[in-house]
């Protein structure tokens, strides 16, 4: 056959599989997570309710959150947040390791987890020697009046990213 | 084992012969699966319902992934989550609407084309039959399907159709709850005819695709004039590769020749269909079904998809008991039109004397009791046109094997 | 070529047809309104004009329809029941008409605004935005009423309520509208002012949902805008220990207080109209919502009274929340409909090519 046969089948293919990409464009907006999830992706903490030296557990994005008021005695730590003069610790209550959630042990005013034996202190930073990599991670927080807005960046929280403190 | 050969480089062309057969396997299905060259563009409409089963298949699987399976959440993830809320959510559900309404479209004029150039039969038998087999796939496929938007038309519809397996004055109660799992549709009746809509019913249909392909092979598709092709004759001369014996020869290879007519034909077909899907998709979702399903109170107006209106306006007109048999009658019959025909000629059926007027007579029938499942039974002029074609439709059955009994034949 | 042109009309004609009649003349067929001669009514809107055409409408059709029956009637028994039901429906006829006219009469006054506003201060006792629910229903907000609302309506309203909203036959009996007791307390003069101060005062142009949610809700929810019987409904926060949203639970269980109320009131309760621009065609929504009466005889929903911009308003938010795909819809639409017709171009160029020597 000639060489316009090829011409014109191969013109009808490209052009088909242009129109196949717009389609796998709209299979991958429906894969998409729905507007709904994205705003119910902020969740607002009233810190009037904490108490010092007790973490409260919140959740954000599905995933827990601790909220430790920091007593006198804790050591303070750059990655403290400071409402009102007190300072929180608040952090995604997810061991660096492998994701299991650490459980606070008050009379060592540690947090550990149970999974691999991981510990972090009350600034969530890791103790050495032990699986986890990384201090606990803190999520974007904006502070608004006593509460604290998870899931947008406020200038305090940018000023720890600047530094290299959230991870 | 085959003999292979040793040096060929791992999934090069010869690699893949030694294995899969691969130059085989294009030639039997593709390039010298001979189709007449004489044909029109009604020979497309195989390769039409292949694509449309193809995009609602597609488009099934993204509503799948947001639809919900419960009798609470059913109606508001259709047309709340996917209408609203899921990227293009909208376009998947107007595409798989349209694409139920008009594979039936397609369906009846494949079927119709089928019976005009007498293709059923003198070795097509099975592609007949397989071909209703698809067709009553389909319906049920369409009837599960329009069960999970969940509104009033659904509810209803299931309603009323899972009574007619009580069979009348049977009184089979028993058996209509055991299809319902419920005294009334439920949830119980949803999650069942979920599972049928998305799984059981969808694999049975690519089966049945496949052997409607394979019924194909042996006796070839027939042609505009019925004429007896001689494919090894013709097949030689296509091969022989000039102009002049292409042109003497009486075939065409399935690919690329036929398949570029096909594709054109579908061209013309999906700017209909799309231009359905943006602008004029509210006759495939019925605005009543927009009412969410309530058990205590019936619609004003029931009625199926247009492409049940038929076999649902014959179930109409008679008393309960008549009114079932006629509609298993002619829910059936139409599998044994290649028995029912007794006259040996294939041809159009403009060469064939009075099956001419049988043919055009039985698609006019079907169309006006189409118009007449539609209208409200309350009107008596409706009600009696409706008795009429019900009547004629099996007036008509009753005669063709008489009529074409005594057709001339065309040719030994 | 030509033989395949020919079987296209003939298949394009057969697909028109059997479309002519199982969509247009089907619907027109099941829609169509009958009165007692078998002449078809036609109803239509009257641009959300209320000066009583509708009411003489709907009441001319019952009185043509007893009066045939009476006449059909042999038997004196039926018959005379027949008899007294025509003299009860003219009777009827003939109230709604003298009421109407001195409406119009009443239109004609020049209202004050400024001597308005003290009567209109009345209305607060009850249209206090509390969401405090008064002999059935909820009282609306009256922020946009001069922009939402007719004139003549307002006017009808003020004087007697129940024939205004076309519902008195709900009221006949022992039971009043919950507005009822101001019917025959204001002056003419008192009427045209305080409905001259809502058409000065209260006349800011709403947005489409606040139309919709003063026009409204106090009946119907909308929940796929997250409104109810009581409005907008709160975010709300679940205890995360127990996984319940207790203010989420009191606040469904207000509402569905609040719609058994109202269920009781109104005989059934009004639907949730998130989807309705869709279960509904537009011309129904339109006469429907002018007098509910026309569409739906015997309804216990009332005439809503909206003037012509404030339906513009209130269809807007039906279809904002009920077909919300419409934008995204435009756009895609000429790029896929401007590739298939590239494609089918392409097809045919390569169909040709590979039909060019066969015969």
């Amino acid at each position: 056959m000639s060489t316009r046969r090829d011409f014109m089948g191969m013109a009808l293919g490209g052009f088909t599989a242009a129109g196949a990409i717009g389609g796998l464009y709209a299979a991958k907006r429906t894969w998409d997570p729905l507007p709904s999830v994205k705003a119910a992706g902020s969740t607002v903490i009233d810190l009037s309710e904490a108490i010092e030296g007790e973490p409260m557990t919140e959740k954000w994005r599905g995933k827990p959150i601790f909220v430790l008021k920091k007593t006198a005695e804790m050591p303070a730590h750059d990655r403290d947040v400071v409402v009102d003069g007190a300072r929180y610790h608040v952090s995604i209550a997810l061991c660096t390791h492998l994701g299991c959630i650490p459980a606070y042990k008050k009379a060592d005013q540690t947090f550990f987890c149970a999974c691999h034996g991981g510990v972090f202190d009350t600034s969530g930073t890791n103790l050495p020697g032990l699986p986890p990599p990384s201090p606990l991670e803190i999520p974007p927080f904006k502070i608004e009046g006593n509460t604290l807005v998870l899931g947008s960046e406020g200038p305090e929280y940018l000023e720890m990213k600047k530094n290299n403190l959230v991870v | 084992m085959a003999k292979i050969d040793e040096k060929a480089f791992p999934f090069s062309k010869q690699w893949l012969d030694d294995r899969l057969a691969l130059t085989t396997v294009m030639k039997v299905l593709n390039t010298e699966y001979w189709i007449p060259k004489n044909i029109n563009f009604l020979w497309a409409m195989g390769m039409i319902l292949a694509a449309t089963f193809g995009i609602l298949l597609i488009s099934g699987i993204f509503l799948l992934m947001y639809y919900v399976p419960t009798v609470e959440g059913a109606f508001d993830s259709v047309n709340y989550t996917i209408m609203t809320e899921v990227g293009y959510g909208w376009l998947w559900r107007h595409i798989h609407g349209i694409g139920a309404s008009l594979v039936f479209l397609i369906i009846y004029i494949h079927m119709f084309t089928g019976i005009y150039y007498g293709s059923y039969k003198r070795g097509r038998e099975m592609i007949w039959i397989s071909g209703m087999l698809l067709f009553v796939l389909f319906s049920a496929e369409a009837f599960s399907g329009y069960m999970l938007p969940w509104g009033q038309m659904s509810y209803w519809a299931g309603m009323v159709i899972t009574n007619l397996f009580s069979g009348g004055s049977l009184e089979a109660y028993g058996l209509v709850e055991w299809i319902r799992g419920d005294y009334v549709p439920g949830q119980a009746f949803l999650g069942r005819f979920f599972m049928l809509h998305v799984l059981l019913l969808p694999l049975v249909i690519i089966g049945a695709i496949v052997f409607h392909f394979a019924t194909l092979r042996l006796p070839h598709v027939n042609n505009q004039d019925g004429e007896e092709v001689d494919f090894e004759e013709s097949a030689r001369l296509w091969k022989e590769g000039t102009v002049e014996s292409r042109k003497k020869s009486e075939v065409i290879p399935f690919s690329p020749v036929f398949l570029s007519k096909d594709i054109f034909v579908m061209g013309v077909y999906f700017i209909l269909f799309f231009y359905l899907v943006f602008y004029n998709f509210n006759f495939a979702m019925d605005p009543v079904n927009f009412d969410p399903a309530d058990g205590l109170k019936t619609p004003a107006h029931i009625y199926p998809e247009w492409y049940f209106l038929w076999s649902y306006e014959i179930l109409r007109p008679f008393s309960k008991d008549l009114g079932l048999i006629a509609f298993a009658i002619a829910q059936v019959i139409f599998f044994a039109l290649p028995f029912l025909d007794r006259s040996p000629n294939v041809a159009p059926a403009s060469k064939r004397g009075l099956f001419q007027i049988w043919f055009w007579l039985m698609l006019v029938d079907i169309i006006v009791l189409t118009f007449m499942g539609k209208l409200p039974p309350t009107d008596p002029a409706f009600a009696f046109i409706g008795l009429v074609s019900a009547v004629l439709f099996f007036v008509l059955w009753a005669a063709l094997p008489f009529i074409t009994m005594f057709e001339k034949k065309i040719k030994e | 070529m030509n033989k395949e042109l020919k079987i296209l009309a003939v298949v394009v004609f057969f697909t028109g047809l059997l479309y002519w009649g199982v969509e247009p003349y089907a619907h027109h067929a099941m829609h169509a309104k009958y009165d007692g001669q078998g002449n078809e009514i036609k109803i239509e809107s009257h641009g959300f004009v209320y000066d009583g055409t509708t009411e003489a409408n709907v009441n001319g059709v019952i009185v043509a329809d007893l009066e045939r029956k009476v006449m059909e009637e042999g038997s004196p028994e039926p018959k005379a029941v027949l008899a007294a039901k025509l003299a009860a429906a003219k009777d009827i006829q003939s109230k709604k008409a003298s009421f109407w006219k001195e409406v119009g009469t009443i239109a004609e006054l020049k209202g004050d605004a400024t001597a308005g506003e003290a009567g209109f201060a009345s209305c607060m006792g009850c249209h206090n935005g509390l969401n405090m629910n008064m002999g059935g229903v909820i009282p609306p907000n009256l922020d946009h009423a001069g922009a939402l609302y007719d004139k003549n309506y307002l006017i009808a309203l003020l004087k007697d309520p129940a024939m205004a909203s076309n519902v008195d036959h709900k009221y006949a009996d022992t039971s009043m509208h919950p507005m009822g007791s101001i019917k025959g307390t204001m002056s003419h003069q008192q009427i045209a002012d305080v409905v001259a101060f809502m058409k000065e005062k209260k006349a800011a142009e709403p947005t489409a949902k606040q139309a919709f949610m003063e026009a409204c809700v106090r009946c119907h929810a909308m929940r796929y805008d997250k409104v109810t019987q009581l409005g907008e409904a709160p975010k709300t926060k679940e205890n995360i220990k127990t996984g319940h949203d207790i203010e989420a639970m009191k606040y469904a269980q207000k509402v569905a207080e609040e719609q058994a109320t109202l269920a009781t009131y109104m005989g059934k309760l009004p639907p949730d109209l998130s989807m309705i621009i869709r279960a509904r065609s537009g011309h129904f929504m339109e006469t429907f919502i002018e007098d509910p009466q026309t569409q739906l005889p015997g309804t216990s929903m009332p005439r809503v009274g909206l003037s012509e911009e404030g339906y513009e308003k209130v269809h807007q938010y039906l279809m904002d929340i009920g077909d919300p795909s419409k934008p995204a819809r435009d756009i895609a639409a000429p790029w896929v409909l401007g590739f298939f017709v590239i494609f089918t171009i392409l097809a045919y160029l390569w169909k040709r090519h590979q039909w060019k020597d066969l015969h």
